[in-house]
């Protein structure tokens, strides 16, 4: 059975914290990061479970400030 | 595989809209503008209509939507985006022309220009977007506001002996002979915001096809008005809003 692979990059001088990303995600790939801080403030969005990833594209849609993008292998 | 070996432009499935300008949004985080935003530059993009169509901002937070979308854009005065909308479709009938406004100017000081660019059947699309509040004054009571919900200026929660009910504008509307097209959607999950997306598209593609006036609520969030997270505004939307205002088509013609 082939097996989807994903990755997602996220703007992080864009992204403003809002955790929308996070709450959307059904595998729980994002986090906010912790102590880190962006230009303005915000504690921004990475991905803190890489590996669990199915590109998706939930936390994409979501996002308000269009900051994150989707990256897909199919691995057969 | 490791995410640097993911992370190739040949492996991108989802990318930031091409009709968004490279600036930084002023609204607040979690914000829905952001999210209906970017489905209208998608929508605009795949329709390939962006050198025909013509946007008309309105007053509120979605003031600078001119600096954000890669259209052409009018800002109309408080309330008259569907009036300065009739008059550019008019005399440009080849063009796409749409508004974008809060429930404080259209349900409130628009509601006449409003109802009657729509009894008209002016060939525009009204996106609406509904947050039960004057996001950017600060959080006021507008003619949207639920019953009981604390506000700025109903601190105790609006009462009806004295603030009214709801106005339930989209069911005004679709219930004139003018509007083609009615519907109410959200953008609080990844299904919704699909659903708002082919709605947006149907009503973009009504206007291209002349076939009258569009109108696309969306039940939104104000967070920062509220008072909750962006997450928690999500749920007390669903819980709340979604049952004054249900999701789904009023009038498909």
């Amino acid at each position: 059975m082939p097996k989807i692979l994903g990755a997602v990059t996220v703007d992080e001088a864009r992204c403003k914290g809002c955790d929308l990303c996070v709450v959307a995600c059904p595998v729980d790939v994002l986090s906010l990061q912790p102590k880190e801080v962006n230009d303005r403030g915000y504690h921004f969005a990475y991905m803190a479970n890489p590996e669990k990833c199915i590109a998706c594209g939930s936390c994409a849609l979501v996002c308000p400030d269009a900051c994150i993008e989707v990256y897909r292998v199919v691995e057969k | 595989m490791k995410p640097q070996d993911i992370i190739k432009p040949e492996n991108k499935v989802i990318a930031r809209p091409r009709l968004l300008l490279d600036a930084h949004t002023h609204y607040c985080p979690g914000c829905s503008h952001g999210v209906v935003h970017k489905l209208i530059a998608e929508v605009i993009d795949e329709l390939g209509i962006e050198d025909n169509t013509i946007g008309v901002a309105p007053v509120g937070c979605a003031v600078f939507a001119y600096n954000y979308i890669d259209i052409d854009w009018v800002e109309a005065a408080h309330g008259r985006a569907p009036a300065v909308a009739t008059a550019i479709s008019r005399l440009n009938p080849g063009n796409v022309v749409f508004t974008y406004q809060g429930d404080g100017d259209l349900a409130a000081i628009g509601t006449a220009e409003t109802i009657h660019a729509a009894n008209r059947g002016e060939n525009i699309v009204i996106v609406f977007i509904n947050n039960a509040i004057y996001g950017m004054t600060g959080g006021q009571m507008a003619p949207t506001t639920l019953i009981g919900q604390k506000t700025a200026t109903t601190p105790y929660g609006r009462r009806v002996d004295l603030n009214g009910y709801p106005i339930k504008i989209s069911d005004i509307l679709a219930g004139l002979d003018g509007t083609c097209y009615v519907t109410r959607q959200a953008v609080h999950t990844p299904a919704a915001v699909r659903k708002t997306k082919a709605a947006l598209k149907k009503a973009f593609q009504n206007a291209m096809a002349k076939k009258g006036t569009s109108v696309v609520e969306v039940v939104s969030t104000c967070n920062s008005g509220w008072k909750l997270s962006p997450a928690d505004s999500n749920k007390w939307m669903v819980e709340h809003m979604t049952e004054k205002y249900p999701l789904g088509d009023l009038k498909n013609v």
